[in-house]
Parts: structure tokens; sequence; C-alpha cells
């Protein structure tokens, strides 16, 4: 009785993490007879009596009120098709994607050309898997160049930080303009060798995200630069 | 990704690339390993920053060609396997692989590398045929230089299966000391123009974002073997020139990182 594992082990799919009922199933978990087990690779969290899992890998899943980068596919009669990175493309509306107002038989790729990339909060997402976006959000817009990179979408919280810590001590150390995705997309502007920073820094963190002390161990790799 | 290529293009033009490489610099750790398979008479593994890419030769016995009934013979086959980047597809070759296995192929087989007439086992009858094959692990872009280094790789390390002197039947399970006849050591160099600036061994977001590249192969005394260009930009007489000078003088710098990792 009682658990089977401890606070941040990492457990496979299937793998019994306790026994009996004085636990609860929480995220990525899931109860058959007197057992507990995950769902997910992941860490294990104990809050309590609930048991969750914490994932280290995985595809995105998308969210209602996620801020998101996404490639337009397509154009379409009212909008745009974003490929989001996940199995389902997004929809732009017009109206969800300007203030100002745009003729009928206006010429859609001037204000957004097919290939161009958008940051986009997710508005609504449908049981078919619809999803809709909306550019009319704060800090969503048409991404500026610099350069693109693609992490896995579970650390993205990591490397956003607490309350943002983590980003904006490498936007500040490198100068650059970094937008991050929940999708695992990040558009990171600056100088050439501030970009190449900002991205390794990013790629350390994507490796150790399951360190401890993470942030210090950033604050110096970019004090050594 | 379009927003990369921009950029690559932009950095390109003042000589410096995303990753913060020299234009005319190799990714580290190239790696290679030998005797990989236990199946196949040579094989080996190579490593070029994050692409890996395996090849293998089988030595087989077949009927020599009737316009060289002296000599032996060299197949070369390349597969994407989808593993290796999600551009590729399981399914017959496409004409990536196929273009990839002729390049190396022609650099081989045009440098007369190999001594084909010392494959010859029976004029007319029984010849020594080399089956090499090219797998991709992961392509992180510059496949062409990996696939290079593998095959010469594998080729060194190649031994002749054992051979029933009164049946003739090959026994795969145990080899001889006897290695191919390599004469020469074609190694090709592929060279990249992005812009105006040439540059070598591109990662993928480079391979996206290229106007024009040339591959060549070249052997130990600088003579050229083969010549494959792609991309849909022109090249000049010049460019072709300083590409085929660059990729000189990478090919040295291949050469000694292959033979100082491979002892034939």
């Amino acid at each position: 009785m009682g658990l089977l594992t401890k606070e941040r082990d990492i457990v496979i799919p299937g793998e019994a993490l306790a026994e009996g009922l004085d636990f609860l199933p929480g995220e990525n978990t899931y109860r058959e007879g007197e057992q507990i087990y995950s769902k997910v690779l992941g860490l294990v969290t104990v809050s309590g009596h609930v048991l969750k899992i914490t994932p280290l890998a995985g595809p995105y899943i998308p969210k209602p009120g996620d801020r998101i980068i996404g490639k337009v596919i397509d154009i379409t009669m009212s909008g745009w098709r974003v490929d989001t990175g996940t199995a389902y493309s997004a929809l732009l509306n017009v109206k969800d994607a300007t203030t100002r107002f745009v003729r009928k038989d206006e010429d859609l790729s001037k204000l957004i050309a097919i290939g161009d990339y958008v940051v986009v909060t997710i508005i609504k997402v449908t049981s078919q898997n619809l999803i809709d976006v909306s550019m009319r959000e704060p800090g969503c817009s048409p991404l500026p160049g610099g350069r693109i990179i693609k992490i896995n979408c579970q650390k993205v919280p990591r490397v956003i930080g607490k309350q943002g810590s983590m980003i904006s001590l490498i936007k500040q150390k490198t100068g650059c303009e970094i937008t991050v995705g929940q999708n695992g997309l990040i558009g990171i502007k600056g100088t050439p060798a501030g970009e190449l920073t900002a991205v390794r820094a990013i790629r350390i963190i994507e490796e150790k995200a399951h360190q401890d002390g993470l942030t210090d161990k950033i604050q110096q790799f970019l004090e050594q630069k | 990704m379009d927003v990369n290529s921009e950029t690559i293009a932009r950095l390109a033009s003042t000589g410096q690339r995303l990753d913060g490489r020299n234009v005319q610099e190799y990714r580290q750790p190239i790696v290679i390993e030998t005797n990989i398979s236990w199946t196949a008479e040579g094989s080996a593994k190579v490593q070029i920053g994050k692409t890996v890419i395996l090849a293998g030769v089988k030595l087989a016995i077949e009927k020599p060609y009737n316009d060289t009934p002296d000599e032996g013979g060299i197949m070369v086959n390349a597969e994407l396997l989808p593993l290796s980047s999600p551009e590729y597809e399981p399914g017959p070759p496409g004409i990536k692989a196929v273009e990839l296995a002729r390049v190396i192929d022609r650099g081989i087989r045009e440098a007369k590398a190999i001594d084909m007439k010392k494959l010859c086992i029976t004029p007319g009858e029984k010849a020594w045929f080399m089956m090499i094959d090219i797998i991709t692990i992961n392509d992180d872009g510059n496949l062409f230089d990996a696939a290079g280094l593998a095959v010469l790789a594998a080729l060194k390390s190649a031994h002749f299966p054992v051979v029933d002197p009164e049946t003739g039947a090959i026994d795969y399970k145990h080899k001889t000391e006897e290695t191919l006849p390599i004469i020469k050591e074609p190694v090709p160099v592929t060279i990249y123009k992005i812009g105006t600036s040439l540059l070598i061994d591109p990662t993928r977001e480079e391979e996206d974002a290229y106007d024009a590249r040339l591959t060549v192969a070249s052997d130990d005394k600088g003579i050229l073997s083969a010549l494959q260009k792609g991309g849909d930009a022109p090249l000049t007489m010049e460019e072709i020139s300083a590409m085929i000078d660059l990729a000189l003088e990478k090919a040295k710098f291949l050469r000694k990182t292959l033979n100082s990792l491979v002892k034939s």
C-alpha cells in the first residue's frame, strides 16, 4: 500500500505509481483496479494526495489561450490557414488578423503572405480539433525576421521560467527580441552573435530542463560570453 | 523555414553562418568508425556534426558484363531512411537518393579507384562484384561528403570472404586477410553557393537556402574524377574554378581525417 515511486522519479507509460485508495490520479495518470499508472514518460509530482506526471516528451496539444508561432500555409476566402506544428492546422480569420477594414476583393497576400510566420493566440479548439487563432491579442503580430528554432514543446515552461525569469535573463544578456510559442517554436531577432548565444542558451535549457538550479547555470553561461 | 533562409542569405553575404561557424569550416566532430556490421564485408559509420550515415560493402561472385569480360563491377545504392529526416518517406528511392548514389558511384568509378581487373577471377565467367549500400541515420545536411567518406572507409575496411576452392561457394562467415585493390581514394566535397558566397558542410537549414551546389570528387594528387551540379542558380566559370580550388583544399583535410581514423 502507498507510493511505489518517489517525487521526481522518471517513469514510463504503464508504470505503477501508487497502490491503494490513499492517492488520486491527476494529470497524465489513470487508475486501474487498486493501482495508479502513468500515461506518459515523465517526472512524478506528488501534491498532497494527487499524483501528477510532468511529461518529458510528446506532441503539442492545442489549448485555448496559448500563444503559438505558426506558419501561413494557405490563403482561403476569408483568412489564412496556419500550420501550428500539430496534426491540425488553424484558421486565422481576416477579422481576427487586423483592426483595419479589409475590402471584399482585397488581395490577402498583401497583408500576410504564404510562408510568413505569425505569432497568434488560440481562441477556440473544437472537439473535432478545428483551431481558431487570433492576432488581435496582446503580443501577437507577424514575426519580424531573424531566426526560428524548434524545441521540444514540453520544455517551453522551463525556457520561459518562473514569471518569465529565464527568458528575460536571456533577452537582457543577448539583447535579442525573443518570442516563445507554446508549440515549441521560438523566434529570435537580434545581432548575429546575440542570436547565436540565445540559441545556445535555449538548447542548454532544453537539454538540462529537469535539473535544479538551471537559471544560475544559464546566467553563468551567458556571463562567460 | 523561410525566415531562416532569409537570415542565412543575409549572413552569408557577410561571411557568417547561423551556427557561428566560418563559411569554409566543417562541423565538429568528424567521427569515422569501421567494421560496425558483422554481415557486411566492409562497413563504416560516419558522423559530421549531427549528420550520421552508414555504408556497407558486400562482395559477391557474378558473371562479368559482356563489354568488360575481365573486370569486376561496382553498384551503389543509397537509402534515405524516414527516421533520418521528416522529409523522407518509405518507398522506392526518390530523386535525392538516386542522385546521392550516382554521385558517389561516379566518384569511385571514374577515378578508377579500384583495380577492377584484379577483381576478375575467370575472364568472361567469374568476377567479384561490390555492392555498396549507403543508409542515412540522421540527415542534418551535407549527405554527399558524409556518404563519400563512409563509402571510402567501408571499402578500405573490406576483406574478401573465404571461397571454397572445390565447390566455389562463398563462406560469408569467415573473412580472409585479403583487402580490396584500392589504387586511389577519391573524396567528394560539396561546395554550396548562397548569394555570392561559397560555403561548405551546410546544415539542413542551409540546404533549404542554397542557390547552387557543386560536388567535386578528387584523388590525393588533385585529379578530378567527377563533378555534379545541383540547384537552380547558374554558375560562372570563375565560380566553378573557385569552387574546385576550395574543394581540392578541403578534400586534403577530409583525406587526412580519414587516414588518421581508418587504417587500411
